[in-house]
């Protein structure tokens, strides 16, 4: 995704990460070869994007602290932590 | 009041913005999307946005309608702006006399062993990371379903660097031409049909009729699938499946209305769509209609009927528009386009078939078929009863990805009408009773 822009700082699990401006969560997940990033709150089944439109909520992502955020319809801003979701969490803030 | 409200920014919702501004009238366009072009022109931030430039023309981004309700003389919209998902947005009302619903439809999936592994994708999630992120969603990946979007699924996995190792329609070659048999109904569809069939040989993507993807393998992601011959009925023939390994598989058998506003305003649904006249107006006065919430014909015919509902809304505001005869001439054409569609590329009851006791039907809930038959043998009778007790369809999702096919298997139509059209964060509810009950 190099040479497409303005870039923004975000932290993915832990790790500092370089996005470009306007990518989704789930875009820049993806382009670093992930395929699942939560687990489904009955059986702890492994899940990433289904639909890519929001209409799934297959996708969720604890951003910033807050669970239960779409992926697929997140854009990044700079500064924003993102992390795996395991069932059904509380927000942290 | 005075002004159109456009919901969805795709090609039919642009359309109608910019045929109701150019009748004179000031719009208010809004999109859950932070950019507009909807699904078909998807330009993500990471792409340029085009944003209709007409002076009447204004644009919320980002805004979300999530309920609707009737006022005196029109429709009060709730609205909510700002980073998806994240709590805080602005909450906010704006009425009006003159509403288009432009929500668009999203894609059918159905269910197989293995297909809620991460690495199965709907054809449309393919299309939206290519498209509007520049990612491809895997490097081996099988495309299969029904229908002609299958076609620029594949290409625009090719042009992100995939090697589409096949692409599988479940209907035969017979039918999947069949509508190129209305020669009025496929007129223009041709054309661009044989520049997605050059890509595809560029590309080498051995293409299979009457064939399914039935099966999804892996641990915690996908690693090969099993893909096998189909009756005419969409019944495996025994002994024809084949493990292909991949490490994506996207799959799409037409697609959904998204219909939750326009139920919610009451417009009287058929056959899955929004009915309308020929001027898009719905069945609740002042509410019109445009694109894939009326029927699925594709992005020409989705813009043509919103310049149509363009210009009936400003005309509902008093202003003298002259009828658009070329757009109401495409609309035409685009429902017998629409229609011949449907015909050739219909999905067959054998998908049933493709179920074991442990496939799961309602990814939310994780709900199985073995959970289904056990509600249905309990005698749950009706949609509800078997969503009560069976629990599918109670998701997040609220049973936008499975209603249609647990229905099928429950032999019992399953309703939508939820009155909340996008999930709202229960403080920001709470925030809005308090600021009414202010008021
Ligand atoms: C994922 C996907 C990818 C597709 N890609 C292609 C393609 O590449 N080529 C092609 O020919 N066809 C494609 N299609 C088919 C496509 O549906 C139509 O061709 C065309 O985009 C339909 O136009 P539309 O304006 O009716 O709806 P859409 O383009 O779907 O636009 C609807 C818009 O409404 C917005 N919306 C929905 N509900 C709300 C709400 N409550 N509040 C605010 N905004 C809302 C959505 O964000 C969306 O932008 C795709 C379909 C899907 C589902
Ligand atoms: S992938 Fe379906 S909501 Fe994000």
């Amino acid at each position: 995704m190099s040479g497409r822009g303005r870039t923004v700082q975000v932290v993915v699990d832990g790790v500092a990460v370089e996005a470009v401006a306007g990518q989704s969560v789930a875009g820049l997940l993806i382009g670093m070869g992930r395929a699942s990033w939560r687990s489904t709150r009955r059986d702890g089944r492994p899940r990433g994007v289904f639909c890519g439109i929001g209409v799934c909520f297959d996708c969720l992502v604890v951003v910033n602290g807050v669970p239960d955020v779409r992926a697929c319809q997140r854009v990044l801003a700079d500064g924003d932590v993102v992390r795996v979701q395991d069932g059904a969490e509380i927000a942290e803030v | 009041m005075d002004r159109v409200v456009v919901v969805g920014a795709g090609p039919a919702g642009l359309a109608a913005a910019w045929a109701a501004a150019s009748a004179g009238v000031p719009v208010l366009l809004v999109d859950s999307g932070s950019a507009v072009g909807g699904q078909y022109r998807r330009q993500s931030g990471v792409r340029a946005a085009r944003v209709p430039a007409h002076p009447l023309i204004e644009w919320w981004p980002e805004t979300s309608v999530w309920a609707m309700e009737p006022v005196a003389g029109g429709h009060r919209l709730r609205l909510q702006t700002g980073a998806a998902d994240a709590p805080g947005r602005t909450m906010s009302t704006v009425d009006t006399r003159a509403l288009v619903v432009a929500t668009g439809a999203y894609d059918r999936v159905l269910p197989f062993p293995g297909w809620d592994l991460p690495g199965v994708y709907t054809a449309g999630a393919a299309q939206a990371l290519a498209k509007g992120q520049g990612v491809a969603v895997g490097r081996r990946v099988l495309v299969g379903g029904t229908g002609p979007f299958l076609l620029p699924v594949a290409g625009s996995l090719l042009e992100v660097g995939s090697r589409v190792v096949g692409l599988v329609e479940a209907n035969g070659v017979s039918g999947a031409v069949g509508w190129a048999r209305d020669p009025l109904g496929a007129l223009g569809k041709l054309g661009e049909l044989a520049g997605y069939g050059a890509v595809l040989a560029r590309g080498r993507v051995p293409v299979r009729f009457g064939a399914a993807v039935v099966a999804a393998h892996g641990d915690s992601r996908v690693e090969a699938v099993t893909v096998a011959r189909l009756d005419a009925g969409w019944r495996v023939v025994a002994g024809s499946e084949r493990v292909v390994e991949v490490d994506a598989v996207c799959l799409g058998f037409g697609f959904t209305a998204q219909l939750e506003l326009a139920v919610s305003a009451g417009c009287r649904i058929q056959d899955g769509a929004v009915l309308v006249d020929s001027a898009q107006r719905t069945s609740v006065p002042g509410v019109f209609a445009a694109g894939e919430v009326t029927g699925i014909a594709g992005a020409g015919p989705a813009s043509a009927e919103g310049t149509v509902a363009g210009c009936a809304a400003a005309a509902r505001l008093g202003r003298k528009v002259a009828a658009p005869a070329a757009a109401l001439r495409l609309v035409r054409d685009g429902r017998r386009f629409g229609r011949a569609l449907a015909a050739a590329h219909p999905v067959r009851n054998g998908w049933r078939t493709w179920l074991s006791a442990d496939t799961v039907v309602c990814r939310c809930e994780d709900v199985r078929m073995s959970d289904l038959c056990a509600a249905l043998a309990q005698g749950a009778l009706g949609m509800r009863a078997v969503k009560l007790v069976s629990r599918a369809g109670l998701g997040l999702c609220q049973g936008r990805v499975c209603g249609r096919n647990v229905g099928e298997l429950a032999g019992t139509p399953f309703t939508q009408n939820r009155p909340i059209a996008v999930p709202v964060r229960l403080s920001d509810l709470a925030a809005v009773e308090d600021e009414e009950e202010l008021s």
